[in-house]
């Protein structure tokens, strides 16, 4: 049994270390970048001229629609649609970067619900301080509304990263050779699938089980002003 | 000078400003007193433009912006770059140390250089009593401390106008002395400030002009003397009833 452990942990930590970590860490970025836009179309208010406002409602429909669409259909069904579906209107990715396009609008969806409560959750008395001094809009989301919006939302976002990790293995179904698919593999050679799965399982708990643990350091770390407030 | 003319604020259900004209002369320190909700709070807001009026006109300095009309956000900008504010519940930034509160607007706005912020807001800290804080964060601090350093926060910002919204209203009384006296200081620096309060001895003793506000008018404009010589039966009214 060591003996096949041993033959076989490099190949899926390999392909963690290639597949699994790349796909979760790159997409849960884009979904970050892509949840704060939604997060901010949809909890703004449209000011200007009438066009504006109108242009405004259109692209809160659209997010809105968005959220949506990708909260209420399975993670696997939007991996299928994107890579075997969109080549029939002619939209091509190779796997890799359908896994990534799917990954990162699937978690901007979830966590632009996440960043949306938390942001809401600040006090509205912080954006007018910030505007008091003259800030422009995006130094109040940079200075004063993200920081404290992130320490809010981190154990939430640390869930959807944790949760991200594991779901990379449905990458396997839209053929991108992360740590689930090697080992599928190599038990569908050596013909002990309860030890492979088993072995993998491990290699994911023990992904997850470092996360909790820096989701832990950071979150000590970003409420080290609330802390104090106890004092 | 600030000036504020013809401004009309309506809110759904509440004409909060109704046609209100008045001017916030240079170098001095205006007062403005009135009931709860008479509109003080918004009159002040609409200078920083935090609040939008629907109509009228406000100058300050060589600034003019037409409130029935849309406000370019350089133009927005601009005019909050000539008033700092101090709110009622201070509204420090939770998650910046003191330092950091008040060097924000100095170096992000104003782009000064980084050391020579934490050189004016140490100094500015000194001055108020406060300099040993400057490393803790505001969720340390009491109220009377908080309300200090966002005083601190605001001088950084070298504002032409101070504006205070009940800066002391959430004080104890002893507190309360501690913090107008500072803003008395800087009424004989001549710092030009706009001052919402319900202390009748402040505005006595501090006040160059007083404004009063009900129902979102300007009821009263003038000296401190004239207003507390009982003017109109409604002032004789309000202060006594200031009295306890
Ligand atoms: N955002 C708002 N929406 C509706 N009504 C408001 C709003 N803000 C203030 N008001 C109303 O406008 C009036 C004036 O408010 P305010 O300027 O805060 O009064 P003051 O500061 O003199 O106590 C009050 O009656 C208040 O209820
Ligand atoms: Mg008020």
């Amino acid at each position: 049994m060591w003996q096949i452990i041993q033959s076989s942990l490099p190949e899926i930590l390999w392909a963690g270390i290639k597949y699994t970590i790349p796909i979760a860490v790159i997409s849960f970025a884009i979904g970050l970048v892509i949840a704060a836009i939604t997060a901010l179309v949809r909890i703004s208010i449209p000011r200007g001229n009438a066009v504006g406002k109108a242009l405004w409602q259109v692209a809160r429909g659209f997010f809105s629609f968005y959220v949506w669409l990708f909260r209420s259909t399975p993670l696997l069904v939007q991996l299928f649609i994107v890579f075997f579906g969109l080549p029939n209107v002619g939209i091509q990715f190779d796997a890799w970067t359908a896994g990534i396009v799917t990954f990162s609008l699937n978690t901007g969806a979830y966590a632009s619900e996440t960043i949306r409560g938390a942001i809401s959750s600040l006090p509205n008395s912080q954006w007018e301080a910030a505007y008091s001094l003259g800030m422009t809009y995006r130094q109040v989301l940079f200075l004063v509304i993200f920081p404290q919006a992130l320490r809010v939302a981190l154990p939430p976002l640390s869930n959807s990263f944790i949760g991200l990790v594991k779901d990379t293995s449905l990458a396997s179904s839209i053929t991108i050779l992360e740590m689930f698919m090697v080992s599928q593999q190599i038990a569908s050679h050596n013909y002990q699938p309860l030890l492979m799965y088993s072995l993998v399982a491990v290699v994911y708990a023990l992904f997850c089980t470092v996360l909790s643990i820096l989701q832990h350091y950071l979150e000590k770390r970003m409420s080290r002003y609330v802390v104090a407030q106890g004092e | 000078m600030i000036k504020l003319t013809n401004v009309d604020k309506q809110y759904t259900d509440h004409h909060a400003l109704n046609q209100v004209s008045v001017t916030f002369p240079e170098h001095q320190t205006t007062v403005i007193l009135g009931p709860s909700g008479a509109g003080k709070s918004t009159l002040l807001r609409a200078i920083n433009l935090l609040e939008r009026p629907q109509a009228g006109q406000l100058t300050i300095g060589e600034q003019t912006v037409d409130f029935s009309q849309p406000i370019a956000n350089k133009e927005v900008l601009a005019l909050r770059r000539k008033t700092a504010m101090v709110f009622q519940s201070w509204n420090l930034f939770p998650h910046l140390t003191i330092l950091q509160n008040i060097t924000a607007g100095p170096i992000h706005v104003l782009k000064q250089d980084k050391a020579a912020a934490e050189a004016v807001a140490l100094k500015l800290l000194k001055q108020v009593g406060l300099e040993e804080t400057a490393h803790r964060y505001p969720g340390q601090l009491s109220g009377g401390q908080q309300q200090r350093i966002s005083i601190c926060r605001a001088l950084a910002m070298n504002p032409e106008y101070i504006l205070f919204d009940e800066p002391t209203s959430a004080l104890d009384p002893e507190i309360e002395a501690q913090v107008l006296r500072i803003l008395q200081d800087l009424a004989k620096d001549q710092h030009s400030m706009i001052v919402v309060t319900h202390n009748m001895e402040f505005a006595r003793r501090v006040a160059d002009q007083i404004i009063f506000v009900e129902d979102g008018q300007v009821a009263f404009a003038g000296s401190s003397t004239a207003f507390f010589n009982r003017p109109t039966q409604r002032i004789a009214d309000f202060l006594d009833a200031m009295k306890f």
